[in-house]
């Protein structure tokens, strides 16, 4: 039985019921997360993180957002006050969005009730989550704008540019998903690559796509330009105190969570076991693939962190190049080759075919990478006999220096 | 003036006609991009650091000794005998670029001795909250009265704490020494506490 007739029959109060839990299961995992990322961030630099609220500094997070929220709440003067106010709050409620159908675990008993853990399952559930992904964007260009000042207005112009631009790409990595699943539904395409091997695998480059796309989607290092704090201050939350502050980093972590758990859905095989270790999706009832399910999002989490700890911000001509000059033309390829390979699949039902049809790509792929590389090469040894020295002073070393150059001009002399 | 600078051995030197692109340069070799494999190892780095130890000191529990010559909160010192060895010169004061030293001084009387000599510090405060613990001070003293103490937690509630006075600054009274007032050794002028002389209490300067 598929999750959406398990859903069809689920009462009013085991929805309402999952509606609180999967907005529990964000803030927890929100705080644990802040938590989880200081503490690995700080090992990665040799230090310890915060260890001191709390066993391990556990509650060190909470304990943040209790000092936050006692902070005073300041709207600027120069702010249209509405707006101010209306942003973050559209930020966070789209964040929290998305996770409305991520597949949590597979058939449990709830409460005497047969069902899955997943609010609703709707035939175009990853669409709906990249929607409230574009939806979240107005918050964070609403708050640069209504701050009524110039470094917000600038991050929140550098956010809105860089999530729409990788939006696309995150978009097209997707495509190929969809393709190979043949739907668009989130349990669908789980229950998809329980047949064939996960969608990481099958079809790496949209994984890789996906998985750098979803970092310039949530802001994150080394895609965090919007809040350069070396260039515009805090970017679009420069203005921003006390719970409205608060409500821009839990959407910034709820994306991350929700990000990570469409990976994990699309290219992970979502709750399902690793493959080899489908018995334990038997244990606790079913509940065990909640664990499955929490320990990839984990997974991806853990890289966001490692990545915020490795690599330096990216400049933003940079960023934008790579978005537009790679990311997406490198998809639409990908696509074509993932249709064609799929339409001869599907059509002709040869293997030599689409073995042949693939060989020839990655040969094509080879034959232009090595090109590519050898040019390269060839511009770095070329040799420029009309190049004049360099026309500007250099100092000379102390060393050569014999004599004393003391001006004449100035001072008490002459 | 003008006299002056042909005395001197050092000619001005012209400098009008020096052509800047005949200057002698260098080339640098510059790092060039590192290939796609350099660049993860920086990945490694960062996953293989999480399982070293850590370099954090737990502070409020575990202190780490300062170094040997670690400029810390200051103390008065005193002569072997009690006597404090501040003098009430000043210098301190006028050394100090911060202006945190306030120093008044007064006259030793026979009935009131509290350093060898003619002078003793009768006021003497450092202004926590001005220091700069460049230790100035300490070179400045004539009598080595003050020094610095390897001592750093000088963190407090009010300004007014942060202001130590000459009983917060004061060295303990160790074994052999009498709390002044009292009077100098015996035999003894200031110029022998000054080399050293004196090397404990004589039991006529006990209190009576």
């Amino acid at each position: 039985m598929s999750n959406a007739l398990l859903l069809l029959d689920d009462p009013g109060w085991i929805i309402t019921l999952k509606a609180v839990i999967v907005f529990a299961v964000c803030v927890v995992l929100t705080i644990m997360s802040v938590w989880g990322e200081r503490r690995l961030v700080a090992r990665m630099q040799m230090r310890v993180g915060p260890n001191r609220v709390g066993k391990f500094g556990l509650i060190q997070a909470l304990a943040d957002g209790v000092k936050l929220a006692l902070k005073e709440d300041l709207i600027p003067a120069a702010a249209d006050k509405v707006v101010f106010v209306i942003a973050p709050i559209i930020s966070a409620t789209a964040a929290f969005m998305a996770f409305a159908v991520m597949p949590m675990t597979g058939p449990v008993n709830f409460f005497g009730e047969e069902t899955v853990m997943q609010l609703t399952d709707i035939p175009v559930g990853v669409l709906y989550v990249l929607a409230t992904a574009s939806v979240g964007v107005y918050g964070i260009v609403l708050a640069g704008w209504s701050s009524g000042s110039t470094y917000p207005l600038l991050g929140g112009l550098r956010s809105s540019a860089q999530v729409i631009s990788y939006e696309i790409a995150m978009g097209l990595s997707l495509v190929s998903v969809f393709i190979y699943s043949g739907s668009m539904s989130t349990s669908s395409i789980v229950q998809a690559q329980q047949d064939t091997w996960w969608y990481g695998l099958v079809l790496f480059p949209s994984f890789v796509i996906y998985a750098i796309s979803m970092v310039g989607e949530t802001n994150r290092a080394p895609f965090d330009l919007a809040e350069a704090e070396g260039e515009l201050v805090g970017g679009f939350h420069t203005e921003y105190s006390s719970l409205k502050f608060a409500l821009f980093f839990l959407a910034e972590y709820v994306n991350i969570i929700a990000v990570s758990a469409l990976a994990t859905t699309l290219f992970l095989g979502g709750y399902h076991a690793i493959p080899g270790l489908g018995f334990t999706e038997q244990w606790l009832g079913g509940w065990f693939t909640l664990i499955w399910f929490f320990i990839k999002v984990l997974f991806f989490f853990f890289i966001f962190v490692w990545l915020r700890g490795t690599l330096p911000r990216l400049r933003y001509d940079q960023f934008m190049q790579f978005g537009w000059k790679v990311l997406i033309p490198v998809s639409l390829l990908w696509i074509l080759v993932v249709a064609t390979l799929r339409l001869i699949s599907t059509t002709s039902q040869s293997r030599p075919v689409t073995f042949a049809f693939a060989g020839v790509v990655v040969l094509i792929v080879l034959a232009i990478s090595t090109a590519f590389e050898s040019s390269k090469k060839k511009r770095d040894s070329v040799v420029h006999p009309e190049a004049a020295e360099p026309n500007f002073a250099v100092p000379s070393l102390p060393s050569e220096i014999t004599t004393i150059n003391v001006s004449n001009q100035g001072g008490d002399r002459g | 003036m003008a006299d002056q600078n042909e005395s001197n051995s050092v000619q001005p030197h012209i400098s009008n006609d020096v052509d800047i692109t005949s200057v002698a340069y260098e080339k640098v070799d510059q790092p060039g991009a590192k290939s796609f494999w350099a660049q993860l190892q920086g990945f490694w780095v960062t996953f293989i650091t999480m399982f070293k130890k850590v370099n954090t000191v737990q502070y409020p529990e575990v202190k780490e000794p300062t170094a040997e010559r670690f400029h810390g909160r200051h103390q008065l010192n005193r002569h072997p005998d009690g006597l404090e060895k501040c003098i009430g010169c000043e210098l301190c004061a006028w050394a100090c670029p911060a202006d945190a030293i306030y120093v008044e001084g007064a006259d030793n009387t026979p009935d009131h001795q509290m350093s060898p000599g003619e002078r003793y510090g009768k006021v003497y405060q450092i202004n926590y909250l001005r220091c700069v613990f460049c230790g100035l001070c300490i070179e400045a003293c004539p009598t080595r009265a003050l020094t610095m103490t390897n001592e750093y937690e000088l963190a407090d509630s009010t300004r007014g704490k942060l202001i130590f006075e000459k009983d917060d600054l004061l060295g303990p009274l160790r074994a052999g020494m009498v709390p002044p007032p009292h009077p100098m050794y015996p035999g003894m002028t200031d110029t022998n506490y000054y080399n050293g002389d004196v090397t404990e209490a004589h039991p006529s300067q006990e209190a009576k």
